[in-house]
């Protein structure tokens, strides 16, 4: 038994105090799903803690053949939604456009990839622009690609949270994937990573 | 099977799939061999690997300073607030049983008001009437018990007998007579309903009786 599996257990049997315990690695995963839905800050926050407390309620219809993360983002996903429903937020983003554009995309740039290794991401300023690019994207895109890519859901789990079929996931998951790729291949252009030092071959780490 | 020839379309559509490995064989095969001798389909696949990579990173979250904090703040607040619900339980049900008492004696009160003879019934031994219509006209005679159709054959007292609704005599705590009012006392049997109208002088009433019977 894994100290997850464990820490559920205490919890549904009512120790309610290690709840904190349990949820803490995927806090900051929470927070991400609340966001790419909410698009606020403070909305996101206050969702994440509220979908934390609605986990904790219903502890006990968690069944151990689900993943606890994918449980807990779920429960978020559904909260974010609620509460835009509710608040309407989103209104200036425009009608809800949940049609997918058949038409393929055609990727912009094919210049030779260069490659931003993870290690770029220890400095903000790339965190930064990164977090530009997808905040630029299209609602219905931003989602499936958080769902999919952050918070690692499968494409049912994602489709399933979302509450759209699972075509839509995968056609808007490949449009969502190329348009950053787009956009972060324009990030060389515009000198983004270019000061990077691990272009200039000098490993700072 | 023979890998077909793809277009680089094909491949921009299929890269996502090919990249959660969500195509059949051939077609991975085909794919495969396309990004062998196409540069730019390469790129295209490098990159959005590049792109899923970087993003998957837990760094790539940021969450407002103090974020943890607050959760756990609120989550504490939570628990602690549900342990003292239950904990104080008990200094709860020493208000409750007063409330409920309360409750039970206002309640019991206007229920007693509206449904219940202010008076005990008359008589020990009777049963109260069921089904009586309430608007039925009845007589009782002083010093009895019981109220009956007018004209019953069981009447004492005959000269002294005053005429009302079937509510009123009941709520005075009379009860019905077994004889004329013998189908609307409880345990009657049926079988010993006396003829209709038998015993009926009135023919208003008969009418009534026979309105309530069909019910």
């Amino acid at each position: 038994m894994t100290r997850e599996q464990e820490l559920i257990a205490q919890v549904q049997r009512g120790q309610n105090e290690l709840f904190y315990e349990l949820v803490r690695p995927y806090e900051r995963r929470v927070y991400a799903a609340a966001l790419a839905i909410l698009r606020n800050e403070a909305d996101a926050e206050d969702v994440a803690q509220e979908a934390m407390l609605k986990a904790l309620a219903n502890i006990r219809q968690f069944r151990a053949e689900a993943r606890f993360s994918t449980w807990l983002i779920q429960i978020t996903v559904n909260e974010a939604l609620m509460r835009r429903r509710r608040e309407r937020i989103g209104v200036m983003e425009g009608i809800d456009d949940h049609r997918d554009e058949d038409g393929e995309y055609t990727p912009r740039d094919f210049a030779d990839w260069r490659e931003i290794p993870s290690e770029a991401l220890e400095r903000k300023e790339v965190r930064q622009k990164l977090a530009e690019a997808l905040a630029s994207l299209d609602r219905k895109y931003r989602e499936v690609f958080v769902l999919r890519d952050m918070e690692q859901l499968n494409i049912q789990e994602t489709a399933e949270a979302l509450g759209i079929s699972v075509a839509s996931v995968k056609t808007r998951l490949l449009r969502a994937r190329l348009m950053l790729r787009d956009l972060l291949a324009g990030g060389w252009e515009q000198g983004w990573f270019s000061r990077l030092p691990f272009e200039k071959g000098t490993k700072p780490w | 099977m023979v890998n077909q020839e793809l277009s680089c379309e094909l491949v921009w559509k299929e890269i996502s799939n090919y990249i959660e490995g969500d195509v059949d064989a051939s077609l991975r095969a085909a794919m495969d061999d396309h990004f062998r001798s196409c540069q730019r389909c390469a790129s295209v696949l490098a990159g959005t690997r590049n792109v899923i990579g970087l993003y998957c990173d837990e760094r790539m979250i940021e969450v407002p300073a103090g974020f943890g904090q607050r959760l756990q703040r609120r989550l504490n607040q939570s628990v602690s607030r549900e342990k003292s619900r239950k904990s104080s339980w008990s200094s709860w049900s020493v208000w409750l049983v007063p409330v409920a008492a309360l409750a039970l004696i206002a309640g019991g009160l206007r229920w007693a008001n509206s449904q219940t003879p202010p008076h005990p019934l008359l008589s020990e031994h009777a049963q109260p009437g069921r089904n009586i219509p309430p608007e039925m006209l009845v007589v009782v005679s002083e010093g009895a018990k019981e109220f009956h159709r007018p004209g019953c054959d069981v009447i004492h007292n005959k000269d002294k007998v005053r005429t009302l609704t079937a509510k009123e005599a009941i709520r005075e705590g009379y009860v019905p007579c077994v004889r004329c009012l013998r189908k609307y006392v409880q345990g009657a049997s049926a079988a010993h309903d006396p003829a209709d109208g038998a015993w009926i002088t009135e023919a208003s009433t008969g009418a009534e009786e026979r309105s309530s019977r069909s019910r």
